[in-house]
């Protein structure tokens, strides 16, 4: 049970990594603001699962919003890349 | 916006009250009665001011048959969506990436609004297409791995086993 | 050991793969177009799998991990067709690798038109 924990953590982690690079380097706005989606995904599933590391209910609720509001977030961005805002 | 009868909007609200009640339960996650009234009344106002903007059909969508094709479609889009993953899993991780990217159209026969969004949405999520804009009955498909650039062998392949099922339910 | 606690944890591993899937075809794919394929599926697959995990691990969260859930089916593809347009609209084409370059891009007569309207 322990080593799965570590090894979900080492994975998301990774993959969280893996997305913040491209954050940085993409070279236009869209491919930042793919990376951007993509992080708002994988946090959104990392903080409930931190939620059941630490045993505190209050983070899925956390997550909860987070979501929401990324998905507001990047519609946004998405709708001022397009020329509609 | 189409004008709707008294009778359509009264089973339109009674479809919207209920299932803004069902997410408030699963929200809150308890029977207690305080929380029960507050939320029956607070999803009553609100599903009162959408009718127009959120609910998509009339009672007629709660019969059986109906939603034994729903259960149905569910079914196939889990099993599409695991096999698009097994999908990606296998392009990302071999070597030598093999896509052949393209962009390929196709007409529907859908008419409904809802049903052409559950249809972009389902191919969003099956292997190796992503929807790129609906444009009245043509739908513009980004294909990870073109096989095909003619719009009806491009339609059997991609969409029609969700079309069959959605035609039955709306 | 019981039944809920092996499926829970099953699913755990199972949705922190397709997240690391997700992420490393953010990294690898060559356009735009291509990493939102991978991006979107495999951070859809893997965040739900993920979530239900938790949820059977603690039954009395599960009515809000399926909410999560729920609403991440939903509104991944939704902002992942927005982003696509956006970015066709910006003319960012997509990359094409095959020798019929003409045929392969349907979407482009659409911009086309919509410039000569602008123009017009």
């Amino acid at each position: 049970m322990t080593y799965i924990i570590y090894i979900a953590m080492v994975l998301m982690a990774l993959g969280l990594l893996m997305a913040f690079i491209r954050f940085i380097k993409g070279p236009t706005a869209g491919d930042r603001t793919v990376a951007l989606d993509t992080l708002t995904t994988i946090g959104t599933a990392s903080l409930v699962f931190l939620g059941f590391m630490f045993q505190r209910f209050i983070y899925v609720d956390v997550a909860l919003v987070y979501g929401v509001l990324g998905f507001i977030g990047v519609i946004v961005i998405a709708r001022y890349l397009e020329g509609a805002l | 916006m189409q004008t709707l009868s008294f009778s359509e909007k009264v089973q339109r609200f009674i479809l919207n009250w209920f299932f803004m009640m069902l997410v408030w339960i699963m929200f809150t996650s308890t029977f207690a009665t305080q929380e029960v009234v507050v939320g029956a009344i607070v999803t009553m106002f609100i599903s009162m001011m959408s009718i127009s903007m959120f609910t998509c059909c009339t009672l007629k969508i709660l019969s059986p048959v109906r939603i034994f094709w729903m259960v149905y479609y569910l079914l196939v889009f889990i099993v599409a969506l695991i096999k698009a993953n097994l999908d990606v899993a296998r392009r990302v991780l071999t070597p030598s990436l093999p896509i052949n990217p393209g962009v390929v159209k196709f007409k529907t026969q859908l008419t409904t609004n809802y049903s052409k969004m559950v249809l972009a949405n389902s191919i969003t999520l099956t292997p190796g297409t992503l929807t790129v804009d609906v444009i009245d009955d043509t739908f513009y498909i980004h294909w990870i791995d073109v096989t095909t650039t003619d719009p009806e062998k491009a339609f059997t392949e991609i969409a029609e086993s969700f079309e069959k099922i959605l035609l039955k339910i709306f | 050991m019981s039944i809920m606690e092996i499926i829970g944890s099953v699913l755990i591993l199972i949705g922190s793969i397709f997240l690391f899937l997700g992420g490393l075809g953010i990294y690898r794919m060559p356009d735009i177009y291509n990493r939102l394929q991978a991006g979107t599926k495999a951070t859809t697959l893997g965040a739900m799998s993920l979530i239900l995990g938790v949820g059977f691990l603690e039954p009395s969260w599960m009515l809000k991990s399926l909410i999560i859930i729920i609403f991440i089916a939903f509104s991944n593809p939704i902002s992942s067709h927005a982003l696509a347009r956006a970015n066709y609209k910006r003319k960012h084409f997509p990359l094409i690798l095959s020798e019929d370059k003409k045929n392969m891009d349907a979407y482009r007569e659409v911009i086309e038109q919509e410039d000569k309207e602008d123009k017009s």
